[in-house]
């Protein structure tokens, strides 16, 4: 990760009165308030939503999604595990 | 190649069993479960290289945007490149699930390592370009992304349900150009066909290649992230763009498309696979514009992300004071 | 799927999601039910010519914000400037067409933007000048901005035609978020680093003196009740204390001169209109008579 890159927030909406604010996606800001409006600008450009909630992904602790799975390891208590570097083929055509 | 790795570890072999039931139940693999490592190495990839299309292909459009002809064109076309950010972004935090970081996707990208879409390397030439995008290659995207809605890994299905939402404006906004100039003047008419002209192969071509030459598909297949092979959704978007050509009163430019009554699809000709693997390999005639341009809006944005990130540590250290 | 029920309710969510593919072609019209005849007191060339300096404030600018798109600092802020330069041209849209319909000549908005000259333009010269480096761009709009949603802000209560009044009191809320986004950055890089801090007010000295024409009224708006000048005190005050806030500076630095006692207003503008005005234009005079 360079320095100058943003961390990330999970953003939460409230599609309409009556019902819960849920998970959409995340993005990136340098703080609450931009996350705040960036979150505006992308996740509603479609008037989809009537509140925003926006959460840096770090103070998220999640359950690991099965008792018996011994191998979640790497993630620990963290929703995101970044930046972790997969290897992935170069030269393959995309179209 | 990734190593094709199904085996979980020896310790713990129910992960491996667990994985292939969900996904033969077709219910959905999340980012905290258990997966192949080139499960993930795939999607990361075919992720990442979307996402990347989606960012490159802001820039043919683009081209138009302060050009376009009318001032409604002109807030379409910017609307257009605006739900083309959304979607790239859609798509990074996606493949952010799989643990990779979004600056190293661009680094990436900009450094040549990750591909995106070769439509993109074409040249955007005449304000009709815009409508030919929407309807062909856009069209494309849709027949290659509807089945991604059902992809086996949540955030990249729930992802692309909403950008294929969005894409069918984008493709209906296209063709209702296109059959607004071909009422217009000779000179719009002439620009569609031209447009239409040059843009029929390379959409053609946005399927990938053929299935015999396509050694990643029946992996892909299996893990559900694909549905359908590269020929069938190569065919399917024929059979539903020659009435569209017909309607609109363009000729499309292959003259051995013919329908087959016994097929009951149409029968096509061979795009040339040479100048497309040319494209591919850098040479098409824009890939280093593209990629220049990314990169400068990247390199010319660090100080601001910095000083960005500089205020937030500040204003945290201030707080701390309190 | 039902895990994925809630895009599907995000993405389709009405039934006129159906209209949504492009800004101002689905969302509530600001004129619906707005009587578009004009008052008998109000004059409509004097009504045309304010609804053009307007107008072409908010195509100018919005033009350039479009030059943005692909080169923004990060991609979340593409899709911020995208937003902004929709706003702007949506008011702009509505007001070049109120122009033609209160001069009755009839001239849709598209006659006005594509078919007129450099000279015919009525913008202030801030809004046109070259977009400069992100600092830059962001010193422009938060001096268009601050100005433009206080006199909004007036136009929508007082301004002699309903149409203008609903055109403002939508433009408001827009630019009230202009404001915020521009105060923002101009807060995150004044207050950043060293290097931001100086581009940041190198972008205020630079537009600076083009901020007084805002100020400077035009004998039509004057009247038609309206002054600039009594909104000059309240915004430098808000520019003042926004800049103080970003620990920069305000700039002591004179208004630019005008030319022959003429500026933006009266159709004389900076080199920098003729070429933006160029490229906007030149596909439209390339088919003249077409429909796109």
């Amino acid at each position: 990760m360079s320095d100058t890159s943003w961390p990330l927030y999970e953003v939460f909406v409230r599609p309409r009165r009556g019902l819960n604010h849920v998970h959409v996606g995340s993005l990136h800001a340098p703080d609450d308030r931009k996350a705040l409006l960036a979150a505006r600008d992308l996740y509603t450009r479609r008037n989809e939503g009537v509140s925003l909630w926006v959460v840096p992904s770090s103070a998220i602790t999640a359950s690991t999604p099965d008792e018996r799975d011994p191998f979640f390891e790497p993630s620990g208590d963290k929703v995101y595990r970044h930046p972790t570097f997969y290897d992935i083929p170069e030269d393959v055509p995309h179209i | 190649m990734v190593p094709v790795q199904t085996e979980a570890p020896a310790e713990a072999p129910e992960l491996a069993e667990r994985f292939e039931a969900v996904v033969a139940a077709e219910q959905r693999i999340e980012p905290r479960d258990w997966m192949p490592e080139a499960y993930r190495a795939t999607l990361v990839r075919q992720i990442a290289q979307h996402a990347h299309s989606e960012i490159i292909g802001m820039q043919p459009e683009g081209n138009w945007l302060t050009r376009a002809p009318s001032l409604r064109r002109k807030a379409i076309l910017l609307a257009k490149a605006q739900d083309e950010a959304g979607h790239g972004l859609y798509l990074y935090a996606a493949a952010e699930t799989l643990g990779v970081d979004r600056a190293d996707l661009t680094e990436r990208l900009i450094s040549g390592r990750q591909k995106y879409s070769s439509i993109f390397n074409y040249p955007t030439l005449n304000y009709a370009d815009v409508g030919v995008i929407g309807w062909l290659v856009d069209g494309a995207a849709i027949c290659n992304q509807v089945p991604l809605c059902r992809c086996s890994y949540g955030p990249y299905a729930r992802a692309m349900v909403r950008i294929c939402k969005e894409e069918s404006f984008h493709q209906r906004q296209g063709y209702e150009l296109l059959m607004t100039l071909m009422r217009g003047t000779e000179a719009q008419r002439r620009m569609v066909q031209d447009a239409v002209d040059r843009w029929w192969w390379p959409s053609l071509m946005m399927f990938g290649p053929s299935d015999g030459d396509s050694p990643n598909t029946a992996r892909s297949m299996a893990w559900r992230i694909k549905r359908h092979t590269n020929d069938e959704l190569r065919q399917r978007f024929v059979d539903m763009t020659v009435p569209q050509a017909e309607h609109l009163g363009v000729t499309l430019p292959d003259p051995e498309l013919r329908w087959n009554e016994e097929r009951g699809s149409w029968d096509f000709g061979e795009p040339d696979w040479t100048e497309l693997q040319q494209v591919i390999k850098g040479n098409g005639p824009c890939n280093t514009q593209r990629i220049s341009v990314r990169k400068a809006a990247h390199e010319n944005g660090a100080w601001v992300r910095e000083a960005a990130a500089e205020y937030a540590r500040k204003q945290k250290e201030r707080e701390h004071d309190v | 799927m039902t895990d994925d029920h809630v895009y599907l309710t995000l993405a389709q969510g009405d039934h006129e999601a159906e209209a949504r593919w492009a800004y101002g072609t689905g969302f509530a019209d600001p004129l619906l039910g707005v009587d578009t005849a004009l008052a008998p007191d109000v004059d409509g060339a004097d009504l045309s010519r304010y609804c053009l300096m307007l107008g072409d404030d908010a195509l100018v600018l919005a033009q350039r914000l479009i030059e943005w798109c692909t080169h923004a600092p990060e991609l979340e802020e593409e899709v911020a400037l995208a937003n902004l330069g929709l706003d702007l041209l949506g008011q702009a849209r509505m007001l070049l067409t109120r122009a033609g319909q209160a001069d009755g000549s009839g001239r849709t908005e598209d006659d006005f933007a594509y078919w007129r000259g450099e000279h015919e333009f009525h913008n202030v010269r801030l809004v046109e000048v070259e977009n400069g480096d992100f600092a830059h761009s962001i010193a422009r709009l938060l001096l268009f901005a601050t100005a433009r949603l206080a006199l909004y802000t007036e136009v929508a209560e007082r301004a002699p035609d309903q149409v203008l009044r609903a055109v403002a009191a939508r433009g408001a809320k827009e630019l009230a978020y202009h404001q915020e986004y521009a105060a923002g950055w101009l807060l995150r890089l004044g207050d950043g680093t060293a290097y931001s801090a100086e581009r940041m007010q190198a972008g205020l000295d630079a537009v600076w003196p083009l901020l007084d024409e805002l100020f400077t009224a035009h004998e039509a708006e004057l009247r038609l009740g309206l002054d600039p000048a009594e909104l000059r005190e309240p915004v430098l005050t808000e520019l003042t204390a926004l800049i103080e806030r970003a620990t920069l500076t305000v700039p002591q630095l004179p208004p630019l001169a005008r030319v022959g006692g003429r500026a933006g207003r009266e159709g004389v503008h900076t080199e920098a209109l003729g070429r933006l005005l160029a490229e906007l234009q030149a596909v439209a005079r390339e088919h003249p008579g077409a429909t796109w």
